[in-house]
């Protein structure tokens, strides 16, 4: 167990290390470490490796909105099926159910604005259970997936020291 | 009017750090990565700095007493007791200082007199045989050696000891070989230093810094032994504070009493800024200096596997964040070796003759470093380290 948590802790800061590194960190063979990761991704512990992006740093523009829902369970169906049903869209990053005055909180990830507008008046607005949205636009990223942006300095210690 | 004429033979004579001519080399090589850093590549917490930029919103700016603010002293005692069993009173037995550096120096000057000897452990931190040699006395090196794990034996010191011997400098979690001493380790060199009434200025900077469910044990805690020592200790390592300048000194009330003398005189207190973090650190820092701790263990079992695995002798360093490894068997010397890697493949590394005459053979790489650099790094020595084999071996055929 208590390799597994080991295992994911240094997947999570970093899922390009190579096996032969995690075995080296974690001081395992090479096929225990192969073994721990097959068996946390075949219960799906680790659901999918992804990579933390900057599109501004290639010039790509792409707009994070948040939107707050409100719904009204049908009678033959609840909040599980509503959910899943907006997250098959694929603009659709995050779905999450919330305590507080609106039942789901959606992430969307597009490249305009108009997008964002497209989105809540011809995708999610139309649905029957629908009752109520409400649009937040993120303005600026400061930490994304436990990261910092734009705050890497470079390392100003000195190169050599006693 | 020739102004050399004009400095202390003492410090004209001084041989200029051998990590000086090495610092020089690196910088002409921008791009490098530099395992030669011996501080932490984190920022200060957070929480630290922000306490720090609160304090001087509401205002005091004024010097502290000579020994620090109470509130800190009192922290600190708390922390030896709770930490290492160590019991130190706040108002009589300890003094913030700038760094372990200044306590080092006040421990010297305060103790010694012309021609006292004192043993200096080797391979050790730069500053403590320059600051010996300030302080007027001689210092007398006591090897360790890698066959024994870097750790103190008590046939060195007593091959070393003369009626002159006044002190012993030892630092352990050790700077650069990443030896520890454990309780069983110390009980000889103990009562060696009981028989000969020798003072013990023992750097513990890095004593958070141990591995593997190993805890540090101080030298200071032994029964008896609290009169015998000058414990050194300090935030930089532990709470990646380097540049804040802050460390302290534990004594028994009148070695204190002689210290505080000069550093009243020469430093008045250690920065109240400093002082301020310093007192955060030890309140609130705990929980970050343990997070620090579990990436310098994944760090240091990856550069000690990567090291053997390039067929380099390497110690398990148990505390700091040292690897230093022999590159004997590449047919190179420390320098040599340390040189050709920068030039030819851009990794720093400091070459071991720097830190005393047993780590020749030695070259010390830092893992105070991420461990995507880190794995470049061992990457390209690893290509370094056989390239150099290859050539060693056709060398010596050619020669056979």
């Amino acid at each position: 167990m208590e390799l597994q948590e080991e295992i994911l802790s240094i997947l999570s800061e970093n899922a390009r290390l190579t096996m032969e590194q995690i075995s080296h960190i974690v001081n395992q063979p090479i096929d225990i470490v192969q073994e721990t990761i097959d068996t946390l991704e075949k219960n799906q512990a680790i659901i999918a490796y992804q990579c933390v992006i900057d599109w501004k740093k290639i010039g790509k523009q792409r707009v994070r909105a948040l939107i707050d829902v409100q719904v009204t369970p049908q009678q033959s169906y609840g909040f599980d099926v509503i959910a899943k049903r907006i997250a098959m869209y694929e603009e659709v990053v995050n779905v999450y159910l919330m305590s507080g005055a609106y039942d789901l909180s959606i992430s969307l990830e597009v490249d305009s604005l108009e997008a964002v507008g497209r989105f809540v008046t011809e995708k999610l607005a139309p649905l029957d259970f629908v009752v109520n949205t409400r649009t937040h636009f993120i303005l600026k990223k400061f930490k994304e997936a436990n990261v910092l942006l734009d705050t890497e300095g470079p390392d100003n210690r000195l190169h050599i020291a006693p | 009017m020739d102004l050399e004429s004009k400095l202390s033979p003492i410090v004209r004579d001084m041989a200029p750090s051998g990590i000086r001519r090495f610092f020089d080399l690196v910088t002409q090589i921008p791009d490098a990565i530099s395992l030669g850093v011996g501080e932490p590549d984190f920022v200060t917490p957070y929480h630290i700095r922000k306490a720090v930029t609160e304090s001087l919103e509401h205002g005091p700016t004024s010097y502290t007493s000579n020994q620090g603010l109470p509130e800190l002293l009192t922290a600190i005692s708390a922390y030896l007791e709770k930490q290492f069993h160590l019991k130190y009173r706040a108002e009589t037995e300890l003094i913030t200082t700038f760094g372990g550096s200044e306590a080092i120096d006040l421990a010297l000057r305060a103790l010694i007199c012309p021609g006292d000897e004192v043993l200096v452990v080797e391979p050790s931190y730069v500053s403590y045989e320059p600051c010996v040699v300030l302080a007027g006395g001689i210092p007398v090196p006591v090897a360790t050696h890698a066959s024994e794990g870097f750790k103190l034996r008590v046939e060195d010191l007593e091959r070393r000891v003369t009626p002159k011997t006044k002190a012993l400098i030892i630092c352990f979690p050790n700077n650069p070989t990443g030896a520890i001493m454990t309780a069983e380790d110390y009980a000889p060199i103990v009562e060696f230093v009981k028989k000969h009434e020798l003072i013990v200025i023992s750097d513990e900077i890095y004593a958070e810094l141990t591995y593997g469910g190993k805890k540090h044990v101080s030298i200071a805690s032994f029964d008896g032994m609290k009169d015998h020592t000058i414990l050194i200790n300090g935030f930089s390592k532990s709470f990646a504070m380097t540049g804040w300048r802050i460390g302290y000194i534990a004594a028994p009330e009148v070695l204190w009493k002689g210290m505080l003398k000069i550093h009243q005189y020469t430093a008045l207190c250690a920065p109240r800024m400093s002082q301020i973090a310093a007192l955060e650190a030890l309140q609130n820092g705990i929980q970050e200096c343990n997070n620090m701790m579990q990436q310098y263990d994944r760090r240091r079992r990856f550069v000690v596997h990567s090291l053997t695995e390039m067929g380099l002798i390497c110690m398990n360093p148990e505390g700091a964040f040292y690897a230093f490894p022999s590159i004997a068997s590449t047919g190179l010397d420390a320098e040599t070796f340390a040189e050709q890697l920068l030039l030819e493949e851009g990794v720093a590394v400091v070459p071991g003759g720097v830190f005393g005459p047993s780590g020749t053979e030695h070259i010390r790489c830092s893992y105070a470093t991420s461990l995507e650099r880190l794995g470049e790094a061992m990457k390209r020595m690893t290509r370094f380290v056989d390239r150099k084999r290859e050539k060693n071996a056709d060398d010596l055929l050619r020669l056979g």
